[in-house]
């Protein structure tokens, strides 16, 4: 919708505002965090003892390393699952339950995290009686917690890019004597791979960012950062958090800009052989 | 005319079939289809088809939009399951075989070059997964590159290939497995008409040297007129004729085939006399409706007098002229000439009759002029021998 | 690729196997087999004891019945106010909060297609970014800026425009600020694709023949642009109902929406079968309305 005629001052005033809206709190935060003063009305100097604070901090050095490892693990699952999912919804044209399929995969995306996880738990506690496991709530029942629901996000991402893919290639593939299982690992998944990718990467944001379902699906014992944030920030501002927001906001917004500034680089290399090709 | 009409010589010793296996009473057909049917839910896209083709043939599959064809190709190379019906390639059943353990391979519409691997993993695919050993494979991906002209470009990414390189990357891909039958989905529709003439040549060069039997799909007629051995005619998921070019052009059986196979122009008429003239021959009269103009035709069978028929005529066998033809067995009528389009060679004439029906004619442009012989608004006899016309049933 | 042959080989059909049962499994255990059981327990009595809600079955000797359903929990829910306050608070608050970012995320989607394709991208990158940040500490951005101490008020009282700090956080102000700061992505997103595809020329036509700028707008962008409004406002409106965080951090203490209610009766009261019974009225509220609309698509398409 490129017009000749640009946006219009309302819209230019819109749109400076929205951003401002977007940004503003989180530079303020940031700039808080170099804060000497503990209090957020005074500027007591430039200073990284919030910093050292943090570092210090054993209970948000743990939470922060729990958290990594549940979001690696369960994005790693959920990567699997959500693709045979995806795989198993536009390439196995007919099967048994399809329609239950289909809205199970779709139900978790809509659903409330405070069900999601209510529910997560109670099951959790009848497994326990009914057949002992599991023994106590922790990491493992988070992680399955995080696999469940990120699996659909990955499985609608998959899903859109399998879609969009000529299936003749598949069937290429097979038509030359590959063997189902040898079609979904020499074609298919590198095509989709990164599809792929950036639905392990969403998983795994997700599940390091999640507070509800981690509340409810943990035990005594484990506790994830959001839920450490959390019970922290109830009580009102607290300058080793500013510190903590911005190294997490800094490393993920640096991350992504790599990320995309990479993926954009290769998308002109290609264009650009292309041309010469 | 092309390629294929020249196997087609009418007087052949009478025992030799290696062009024509069709023809010998003898011949084992080399893939047979018995009643194969596809229905999807309650659509059916392919009906009851039964059909033999030969070791070696070149056999294209000719039709319209959503006619079936890639539906009964597909069931050819086990991506659809047949609702009913057989499939028999060497006297092998393989109606139950899954693709890939079928020995036919394809090559596809949209081609289906892998775009991760590179134009010699592409081709070298179908050995890989039959487990040859390395330098085998390397050795007849060489010898395929070769085949196609692609040895400059083994190490290319698809990406960096054009639509004709992609196209022989496909074919060569298709053909490495030394496939019993290869299946082709439009081959050449992907590709600008000037290299589509080319490749047509390229195909029918290299199935000649390979020997393989080759089915082709395509909706392109004159594709079909210079690739093929045979073409069957396909409507509605069914067969409606299957024959050489030469036979399916000369002797349609129905309007269908006429009008598809083809251009023509169609009169209703209605028979007054037939003669005849031997055991195979019958010639007949019949008066044009509109005007009553009488038509003469040769026919196969007997026909009787009050027989409503369609005489049809190809623009190419009829001749135009400002002078009154003379001749026996002509058939003459008059009219203006409405539209004319000038090609070099030739020039393609629409003639309005003077009952008010159209009549094209395709005239070669014998002579050097400076100017057209014939212009706009130029009065015209029009004229055929009565062994051009054709006589279809109504 | 739909084979349903005699003769493929077992190795096949069991990835084919594979392929849609685990995946399925895992759904059903872990997704599906979880709302029976929160469905059941919504039936139980509360017990003290662990896990805290009674039995359903009674099989024991000399039981009175040995089904032990109540129907207890929903008369409660119909019975106390708080419950319907809650819905209803919840409902009004996701309402107005889908509202709020129709409003600014309309025209900054309007804003952005109407860009360059270079100043485009980046700033549909700067819409992306803060949803991948961290939605916690987003957040907690606002309780910095909006606290009594906060940055707002000491920039206010430092320029003298006030002399005690305003009340904002731990208002239902402060939760609608929330709730728009973290989901006007997923409205301006929708949108933009929408209006990105646009054709020009229908605008260009239009103005041709006259209409004004605003009727343009209202006669022919906004009535096209209607699946984007539909997509965000759904994708504001249902995660914004059960909200949990954003109430209890910038809400006061009666900012009871449905989702801290549960969370509270659950943690706080530990009535595991109340909760039940709550989320599964909770599951209607959000289903039904998806389901309404889902079928509405179908007839039109
Ligand atoms: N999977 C399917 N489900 C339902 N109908 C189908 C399916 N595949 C094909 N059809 C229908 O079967 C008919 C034949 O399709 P087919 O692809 O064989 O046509 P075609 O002759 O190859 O046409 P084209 O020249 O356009 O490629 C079409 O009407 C099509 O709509
Ligand atoms: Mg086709």
């Amino acid at each position: 919708m490129s017009s000749h005629r640009g946006p219009s001052t309302f819209i230019l005033s819109v749109l400076c505002f929205g951003f401002a809206f977007l940004y503003v709190p989180i530079l303020v935060m940031m700039a808080y965090s170099f804060n000497d003063s503990a209090l957020a009305t005074v500027w007591g100097g430039f200073s990284t003892r919030w910093y050292s604070a943090l570092l210090n901090n054993e209970q948000i050095i743990n939470a922060a390393l729990l958290s990594l490892k549940i979001a690696a693990v369960s994005a790693t699952f959920a990567t699997i699952l959500g693709t045979l999912a995806g795989l198993a919804l536009t390439r196995m044209r007919r099967f048994r339950g399809r329609f239950l399929f289909t809205g199970l995969i779709a139900a978790p995306l809509v659903m409330p995290e405070v069900i999601t996880g209510l529910s997560l738990l109670l099951l959790f506690v009848s497994l326990q009686q009914l057949i002992g496991w599991p023994v106590s709530r922790g990491a493992t029942t988070i992680t399955i917690a995080h696999i469940t629901f990120a699996m659909a996000y990955i499985a609608v991402i998959v899903q859109a890019r399998l879609a969009s893919m000529d299936e003749s290639l598949e069937e290429a593939a097979m038509d030359l004597g590959g063997r189902p299982m040898q079609v979904t690992f020499d074609i298919t998944l590198p095509l989709i791979a990164p599809s792929m990718i950036s639905g392990w990467l969403l998983a795994f944001t997700l599940s390091l960012d999640d507070l509800v379902i981690a509340s409810f699906t943990s035990g005594a014992g484990a506790s994830t950062l959001p839920m450490v944030i959390f019970s922290k920030i109830k009580l009102g501002v607290t300058p080793d958090i500013n510190a903590l927001a911005t190294i997490i906001i800094g490393t993920l917004s640096l991350g992504i800009l790599i990320a995309s500034w990479i993926i954009l680089r290769s998308q002109r290399k290609t264009s650009a052989q292309r041309q010469s090709g | 005319m092309t390629a294929a009409t020249d196997k087609e010589a009418p007087k052949l010793p009478e025992t030799d079939f290696t062009e024509t296996p069709w023809l010998d009473p003898q011949a084992a057909p080399f893939i047979q289809i018995k009643s194969l049917s596809k229905e999807f839910d309650d659509f059916t896209a392919v009906d009851s088809i039964s059909l033999d083709i030969y070791q070696g043939e070149l056999f294209t599959i000719l039709g319209g939009s959503g006619c079936g064809k890639s539906t009964l190709l597909r069931m050819l190379a086990g991506f659809e399951n047949p609702s009913a019906g057989q499939i028999i390639i060497d006297g092998v059943d393989i109606s139950d075989l899954p693709a890939y353990d079928r020995p036919v391979n394809m090559m596809f519409q949209s081609y289906a070059v892998f775009p991760h691997m590179t134009v010699a993993q592409n081709i070298a695919y179908g050995l890989k997964k039959d487990r040859l050993p390395n330098a085998e494979i390397n050795s007849r991906v060489q010898e395929m590159l070769e085949l196609v002209q692609l040895q400059d470009l083994a190490a290319r990414k698809p990406k960096q290939l054009s639509g004709g390189q992609c196209q022989r990357v496909a074919l060569a891909r298709a053909l490495i497995k030394r496939p019993k039958v290869l299946l082709l989905d439009e081959p050449l529709a992907a590709l600008d008409k000037k290299l589509r003439e080319q490749t047509q040549f390229e195909l029918i060069n290299l199935q000649h040297k390979l020997g393989t039997t080759f089915i082709v799909v395509t909706h392109d007629q004159e594709e079909a007129m210079t690739l093929s051995s045979r073409v069957a005619v396909m409507d509605a998921g069914r067969f409606v004729q299957i024959g050489t070019p030469l036979e399916v052009y000369e002797f349609p059986l129905n309007r269908f085939v006429a009008d598809f196979f083809g251009t023509i122009n169609l009169f209703d008429a209605t028979v007054t006399s037939s003669v005849q003239v031997d055991s195979c021959t019958h010639t007949i009269e019949a008066a044009l409706d509109k005007t009553g103009t009488l038509v003469k035709a040769d026919c196969s069978h007997q026909l009787n007098q009050g027989d409503i028929i369609s005489i049809g005529v190809r623009p190419e066998k009829l001749s135009i002229s400002q002078k009154k033809p003379r001749g026996k067995n002509l058939t003459i009528t008059n009219g203006i000439v409405e539209d004319l389009a000038y090609y070099g060679n030739r020039s393609i004439y629409r003639v309005r009759s003077h009952s008010g029906r159209m009549i094209q004619v395709s005239a070669q442009n014998f002579q050097r002029t400076k100017e057209l012989v014939l212009e706009w608004d130029d009065q015209v006899y029009l004229s055929w021998d009565s062994s051009c016309s054709v006589v279809l049933p109504e | 690729m739909s084979q349903a042959n005699h003769s493929i080989p077992l190795g096949d059909k069991l990835w084919r196997w594979l392929v849609i049962s685990l995946p399925y499994w895992w759904l059903a255990i872990f997704f599906l087999a979880p709302f029976a059981i929160v469905f059941k327990i919504s039936f139980a009595d509360p017990v003290v004891a662990q896990p805290p809600f009674s039995n359903f079955f009674d099989f024991s000797p000399g039981a009175e019945s040995w089904l032990l359903a109540t129907l207890d929990n929903y008369r409660f829910i119909t019975e106390d106010n708080l419950y319907w306050i809650s819905y209803f608070k919840s409902l009004k608050i996701a309402t107005i909060s889908t509202v709020l970012c129709l409003l600014l995320g309309y025209p900054m989607a309007y804003g952005i297609a109407k860009c360059q394709p270079g100043t485009r991208n980046i700033l549909l990158m700067l819409v992306i970014l803060p949803f991948w940040t961290s939605f916690l500490l987003r957040v907690y951005a606002w309780i910095v800026m909006l606290g009594k101490t906060g940055a707002i008020n000491s920039l206010l009282l430092k320029m003298g425009l006030i002399t005690t700090p305003i009340e904002m956080l731990y208002t239902d102000g402060a939760v609608y600020l929330g709730i728009v700061y973290t989901y006007i992505p997923f409205m301006v997103l929708p949108l933009y694709s929408v209006l990105e595809k646009m054709d020009t020329n229908l605008q260009d036509a239009a103005a041709d023949l006259g209409a004004r700028r605003w009727q343009v707008f209202f006669n022919i962008i906004l009535p096209l642009s209607m699946p984007g409004v539909i997509a965000g406002s759904m994708l504001v409106f249902i995660p914004a109902l059960g909200e949990f965080v954003i109430p209890s951090l910038l809400g006061g203490i009666d900012s009871l929406m449905i989702g801290r209610t549960l969370y509270d009766e659950f943690f706080i009261n530990r009535d595991w079968p109340l909760a039940s019974a709550v989320a599964t009225v909770l599951l209607f509220i959000i289903v039904v309305p998806i389901m309404l609309l889902q079928s509405s698509q179908k007839e039109r398409s």
